[in-house]
């Protein structure tokens, strides 16, 4: 099956305020698929829709064929905005909590990962600046053998030099059959990595295709294209 | 090798560009082994799919071959690396003088102007 995640007629509401409203969105195994769109368009709501952590008011959301559950979790890897892990812990004690939590952690490769940023796992939390806390997240999301990663912002907060520290995390983590989502709006540090994007404006899908098919198209970066379409 | 992207163009044309004039400049020699997918991308941060994408448009011209057992290699046929510079150097020629032309030189001129440069650095070379 080469389908990873699916939504059909996905809404999402907020009380009054629609974050989602009738998406339909089919995403592929083996791509790096940006999720793209200006602050406030949904795409936190639909990462939080895939990890199970919102509940849609209508339509459908597979993951491999299967609604959001915890057998879904188990191939889901998910880099949330803020982090959650507590500031007392030691670098070493994160790796040990994923191992615990997760079957398809695996621990050499985050320690490889820590040797070669020249990071002491028994450094606490507490003490890392925040660049190197988020990359320390992203080694725990990304050192997981999962089908489908989530990345929340994963560039936010990070100099230039630390961004490309990551990038080449993620394109040197994820295998051929793993599809990696990341949402961003840091779209020109990113789209070189990219295979697709997908285009979000007030809970819409106003875009979905390949970013080469749109550079040749268009003649310019999607960077461009994303400051025409959502020009305020 | 240095890597350098722009933005307005599909990624995986300029990653053939880049290999291509990495041969011809001779980063990479014929019959080399190059690096793995996953290294050549890792090192000029691109997708891995994007750089497969190049090096299969570049083993259909032929320049770039699989062996299935131990990786990939640049062509040991010479003739062909040989053709390739002679096609990067007319193209460079040929946008060269497009230039001239923009600022308002014509074609003649422009040689004019070739021939007394490359006579000047004859001659200086001569007397060192």
């Amino acid at each position: 099956m080469n389908t990873i995640l699916e939504c059909k007629s996905l809404t999402k509401k907020y009380s009054s305020l629609t974050a989602l409203d009738n998406v339909n969105l089919t995403l592929e195994r083996g791509r790096i698929i940006g999720l793209l769109g200006p602050n406030g368009s949904g795409k936190t709501t639909l990462i939080k829709l895939i990890n199970g952590l919102l509940v849609q008011n209508s339509g459908e959301l597979l993951i491999n064929g299967k609604s959001p559950n915890p057998e879904t979790k188990k191939v889901v890897s998910y880099l949330p905005e803020k982090t959650y892990l507590p500031d007392w812990m030691r670098v070493s004690d994160t790796i040990n909590f994923f191992k615990d939590f997760y079957q398809d952690f695996d621990e050499k490769r985050a320690y490889d990962m820590l040797t070669r940023l020249q990071l002491d796992p028994s450094r606490r939390l507490k003490s890392l600046s925040k660049g190197t806390k988020e990359k320390v997240q992203l080694i725990l999301v990304m050192s997981r053998q999962a089908d489908l990663y989530c990345l929340d912002e994963p560039i936010g907060g990070v100099d230039p030099a630390a961004r490309d520290y990551i990038l080449n995390t993620i394109i040197s983590n994820y295998n051929e059959n793993a599809t990696v989502l990341i949402s961003t709006h840091l779209i020109a540090d990113i789209e070189k990595i990219l295979d697709e994007v997908v285009f979000i404006k007030n809970g819409h899908v106003t875009l979905h295709e390949s970013v080469d098919d749109i550079r040749s198209k268009e003649g310019k970066s999607i960077d461009t294209l994303f400051r025409e379409v959502f020009k305020c | 090798m240095q890597w350098e992207l722009d933005s307005g163009r599909p990624v995986y044309l300029q990653l053939i560009e880049q290999i291509q004039a990495g041969i011809i400049s001779g980063y990479y020699k014929a019959g080399d082994k190059l690096p793995s997918v996953r290294e050549l991308a890792a090192e000029a941060t691109v997708n891995p799919n994007t750089m497969q994408k190049a090096l299969v448009d570049l083993e259909r011209t032929g320049l770039v071959f699989t062996n299935r057992t131990s990786g990939r290699f640049i062509t040991s046929d010479e003739s062909m690396i040989k053709k390739l510079k002679e096609q990067s150097a007319l193209e460079l020629v040929q946008e060269f003088i497009e230039r001239m032309k923009q600022h308002g030189f014509e074609p003649k001129e422009t040689l004019a102007y070739v021939t007394d440069i490359v006579n000047q650095k004859k001659s200086t070379d001569q007397k060192v």
